[in-house]
């Protein structure tokens, strides 16, 4: 088996009486895409910002290309390739399309403390977040103001701005929510092919997504994992039926 | 934008142009004025770097004014009492020459704005607020018991500090110095905002944790431009004290670091002019209403409420329309 890119070993949070998390081991695997789910309050997002650094686990540790990251910051593991895509659009709304994609180039070549060459005229900075903007089909919105895009259009964004890092990793967290019929799909076709370039760990509750697109399947319930595996064994898995899947269905 | 480049051009020339026709007609005072107004749209425009770009509103900038004041009223009284500095280790003779001492103050203000923009970059909102104000107070009251340097009577300066090559007693020649540095500061502010750093320190200002995201260290980008907005008011705070041939502790106080806020706010926040409208407007309103009534910061008060409540971009976003994104 191969090693894999991305991984928690037995992680551990609580807040005061509430464990968040609890001995969570998952891992992703070089092209898969591995899904997260979980019903509402599971600890999806408190799994999610240990692995992005944003929280520090209590015990366990989390790997990343091999490396212990558990003690890094958010920037760290950012520039080690972990490229993240968050549930609310977090982007700079008073800035241009092609701005937050530029942000993104110069985090990623460290070009951030450059205080003399404009960053938009700048070739190779350009020429990273428009490739980015291109491949999730924003091209023709460069110019336009953050705030002006449709909801849609922001997750395309929020998926640009990872991919200007050129990531090792992707954590996307439900990258399909709000969004229309016809924008999931688009987007799910996007992460099929998405998915050789770097591996994806998907939180989604978009279920059509998540079968459609999860080589495995991990269930998070009261902050542990009870089952993972392919699609086939979670949709037949009963425990997971009960606890998640029997409630939706 | 190109109707506010027009505006900014405007104000620029305007700036330059008043003090022009009063050196022609012989009024030094009104030359004294704009001189006064271009010192305190630079500290402005310093402030502007932290406060309009990167969303820091310090209440405690009058701190690196005062570091910038005192720089100069050390230097130049030990100059003037040709008692050189005891430095303990080593002494270092007083100076009046103007170069000299805005890089001391420069020097000096950047680190004050390294420490103290260290420890209240951790915080955020109102408790950064609420600690820069503390630092400033601090080195109000440290200014007020240090009779080393006049304490609270402050320090006069008998002659004004010379350039190379000028003549900085002439009320024109001094304006001129100040005006080139405003737009010297000016020019580095626009070259800052356009820059990969700056588009992270305006991005850190909406949303952090993208910024973190990738890859970008907010806190080290925040403190940066702390620095060089601390540094540029230092520079200020020494021509101001140049100016007036005097430095005192109020040159630290609050409330000048309040009036730097509100030159920003009457000018339009994080617009590159809007500090330099801001401080012309304050100064010529001080003039004419503080003619009028020793009261006059309540119509100054009362202007800034309807600034606050009607034209929230300030004069310059009135005037210039919302802002567009930099091309």
């Amino acid at each position: 088996m191969t090693e894999p890119v991305l991984a928690t070993h037995g992680i551990t949070k609580r807040f005061g009486a509430v464990t968040a998390s609890e001995e969570v081991s998952l891992d992703l695997r070089p092209g898969e895409i591995h899904a997260l789910i979980g019903p509402n309050g599971a600890g999806k997002s408190t799994l999610i910002k240990q692995i992005c650094g944003n929280l520090r686990p209590d015990a366990g540790t989390v790997t990343f290309l091999s490396a212990d990251v558990t003690a890094e910051d958010t920037v760290a593991r950012a520039r080690r390739g972990l490229g993240r895509t968050f549930q609310i659009s977090a982007l700079a709304m008073e800035d241009t399309v092609l701005q937050n994609a530029v942000l993104g180039a110069a985090g990623a070549s460290r070009r951030a403390f450059s205080l003399w060459r404009p960053a938009l005229t700048d070739r190779s900075l350009r020429a990273a977040a428009e490739e980015a903007l291109e491949r999730v089909g924003l091209s023709d919105y460069a110019a336009t103001r953050t705030a002006e895009l449709s909801h849609g259009q922001r997750r395309q964004l929020e998926v640009a701005v990872a991919l200007t890092l050129k990531p090792r990793a992707f954590v996307m967290d439900e990258p399909m929510a709000g969004l229309g019929t016809e924008g999931s799909q688009t987007l799910t076709a996007f992460l099929d092919t998405l998915r050789h370039e770097a591996p994806i760990l998907l939180v989604e509750h978009d279920m059509d997504a998540v079968f459609a697109l999860a080589d495995r399947i991990s269930v998070l319930v009261y902050g542990r994992v009870i089952a993972t595996g392919d699609r086939e064994a979670i949709r037949t898995d009963p425990a997971v039926r009960e606890a998640y899947l029997g409630e939706e269905a | 934008m190109r109707r506010e480049t027009l505006l900014n051009a405007a104000i620029a020339l305007g700036l330059l142009a008043v003090p022009l026709w009063a050196w022609s007609a012989g009024e030094p005072f009104t030359i004294t004025l704009a001189t006064r107004a271009a010192i305190l749209a630079l500290a402005g425009v310093g402030l502007n770097l932290a406060l309009g770009l990167g969303g820091l509103v310090s209440l405690g900038h009058a701190a690196f004014f005062g570091v910038g004041g005192y720089a100069m009223g050390i230097l130049a009284h030990h100059a003037q009492t040709f008692a050189p500095l005891d430095l303990g280790l080593f002494t270092v003779a007083g100076t009046k020459s103007m170069p000299v001492i805005w890089l001391t103050a420069m020097v000096f203000s950047a680190l004050a704005a390294l420490a103290i923009g260290a420890l209240s970059l951790r915080t955020s909102g109102v408790y950064f607020i609420m600690i820069t104000l503390a630092f400033g107070q601090m080195f109000y009251y440290f200014a007020i018991s240090w009779p080393a340097y006049g304490g609270e009577d402050g320090l006069s300066i008998w002659v004004r500090n010379g350039f190379p090559g000028l003549n900085t007693l002439d009320p024109i020649q001094f304006f001129a110095i100040c005006y080139v540095l405003l737009m010297a500061a000016l020019v580095l502010s626009a070259v800052i905002a356009r820059s990969p750093f700056g588009l992270a320190l305006n991005a850190a200002r909406q949303v952090p944790q993208r910024v973190e995201t990738v890859g970008i260290p907010v806190y080290r980008v925040r403190l940066v431009a702390f620095v060089i907005s601390g540094t540029i008011t230092g520079l200020a705070g020494a021509l101001f004290a140049d100016l007036n041939r005097f430095v005192s502790p109020s040159m630290f106080s609050w409330q000048l670091s309040g009036e730097l806020i509100v030159f920003i706010i009457l000018g339009g926040t994080a617009r590159l002019f809007g500090p330099v409208a801001g401080a012309c407007l304050f100064v010529a309103l001080e003039h004419w209403l503080g003619g009028l009534s020793d009261y006059w910061h309540i119509y100054l008060g009362a202007l800034l409420l309807g600034v606050v409540l009607f034209a929230r971009g300030g004069l310059i976003g009135t005037l210039a329309g919302r802002e567009v994104a930099h091309d």
